[in-house]
């Protein structure tokens, strides 16, 4: 894209004019190095930073009391390898048989997260039906004040299950984050991650493949 | 009848909306630009849900990769002038009796992510090239050995000390096993950090109201 300026032949005899210029300056250099710059920056840049998921886990080495949990909405969720996902609910306390049996789910959509929708039937309805009032117009709140609201249902909520989740030592990390990921998305209220007992260890053995 | 000539065109083309276009494309990219960071390893985070950002500053990073190695991670803080980076490294070198220079701790503020045990640090920051560096990131340790804490404990007691306001991100790889995550945060939780950030990829998931059980 070479531009070629024509010399201006020099006229013989008349008036000496000023020589004219060609008001056509060459760009190519430009172009050149911004084609250069532009394609450092599109190389180097972070399009999408990185999200977050933030978990809270209860203080350790308090002196404290556990809070009792009633058994019925205790739903203890167990990771091991393979994508399996095992839940029992209630205790598993070897002085008190019969022991829980452990049920055999996954991470798809029909999985794990049917029983823990299942579960939280109430709290769910109403965390979506609030969204989908504030998505239709006929709620009109801060997002700050949406969240709060959703904070308070889920304080408020007596009903719904409160999931321990256990991993043991063949599980993967990206498990531990699936299952978390799945209390957000099925607006479970109360959740933690917490060591695996012995008690599970056994029962894991049994449980079916 | 006469030949008819082509007008001779002029081999010059207008660059004028090149040019324009060139220069809209290198404002947007030097106005959006927030580069990528160096990573230590390669990191294939899980995907989750979560549509939080990760805060650019005050941050301490735990790196995990899908072998169990572990990398680290601190940023000078909101005020770069307080030098946390080279604090911190200070802290350690006087509980691990290496000396740095002046030098030495000045290359470590402006590095990144780093992993490996502190006795190789100095080889680490005396490497000539990235290729040269990647050599010595071989994980930071994490076991205790004779009672006392591991080095990845320390470093995350002086960052706590150093900048108590940062906050802790795990970065770890979805196949990275939990028994190290776990270990890990066990560690943090002894230095009094309770708040965890996970750091994934955005993966929408669509849950309504029929997908409820009846």
């Amino acid at each position: 894209m070479a531009e070629i300026i024509q010399e201006e032949k020099g006229k013989k005899g008349g008036k000496r004019r000023p020589k004219k210029h060609s008001t056509n300056i060459d760009m190519t250099p430009m172009v050149d190095l911004m084609c250069l710059l532009i394609t450092f920056f599109m190389l180097t840049t972070a399009f999408s930073k990185p999200k977050i998921m933030v978990i809270t886990m209860p203080e350790k080495n308090l002196d404290q009391k556990a809070p009792e949990i009633p058994a019925w909405r205790t739903l203890n969720i167990i990771l091991t390898d393979k994508d399996v996902v095992y839940y029992y609910i209630g205790n598993a306390d070897p002085k008190k048989p019969p022991l829980p049996v452990l049920s055999k789910s996954d991470f798809s959509k029909d999985g794990i997260r049917k029983v823990l929708l299942e579960k939280n039937k109430d709290l769910f309805t109403q965390i979506v039906n609030y969204r989908e009032k504030r998505i239709s117009g006929k709620l009109v709140v801060a997002d700050s004040t949406a969240d709060q609201e959703i904070r308070r249902m889920k304080r408020g909520d007596m009903k719904g299950p409160i999931v321990l989740i256990k991993a043991d030592d063949k599980a993967k990390y990206k498990d531990i984050v699936n299952i978390i990921d799945e209390m957000a998305i099925c607006n479970l209220a109360s959740y933690a991650v917490v060591d695996i007992l012995p008690i599970e260890l056994e029962l894991l053995k049994t449980a079916p493949k | 009848m006469p030949k008819i000539k082509a007008p001779a065109r002029s081999p010059h083309i207008d660059m004028t909306p090149m040019v324009d276009l060139f220069s809209l494309l290198l404002t947007f990219f030097m106005l959006t630009t927030s580069f990528r960071p160096q990573e230590a390893a390669i990191i294939q985070s899980p995907n989750s849900v979560s549509e939080k950002q990760a805060p650019d500053k005050n941050i301490m990073t735990i790196i995990i990769d899908k072998n169990g190695k572990v990398f680290y991670n601190i940023d000078n803080g909101k005020d770069t002038t307080s030098h946390a980076r080279v604090n911190v490294l200070t802290e350690m070198a006087k509980q691990y009796q290496i000396s740095f220079t002046k030098k030495e701790l000045e290359d470590f503020g402006h590095l990144a992510s780093f992993g490996m045990p502190m006795a190789d640090m100095r080889k680490w920051l005396h490497a000539a090239d990235s290729k040269e560096k990647e050599k010595f990131q071989t994980g930071i340790p994490t076991d205790s050995v004779d009672n006392r804490a591991s080095e990845l404990a320390m470093w995350i007691r002086f960052s706590r000390l150093t900048n108590s306001n940062a906050e802790v991100a795990i970065k770890g790889d979805a196949e990275a096993n939990y028994k190290t995550v776990k270990k890990i945060m066990d560690m943090l939780q002894e230095n009094k950090v309770n708040k965890f950030n996970l750091i994934t990829n955005l993966e929408k998931q669509e849950v309504t109201l029929k997908d409820v059980p009846k």
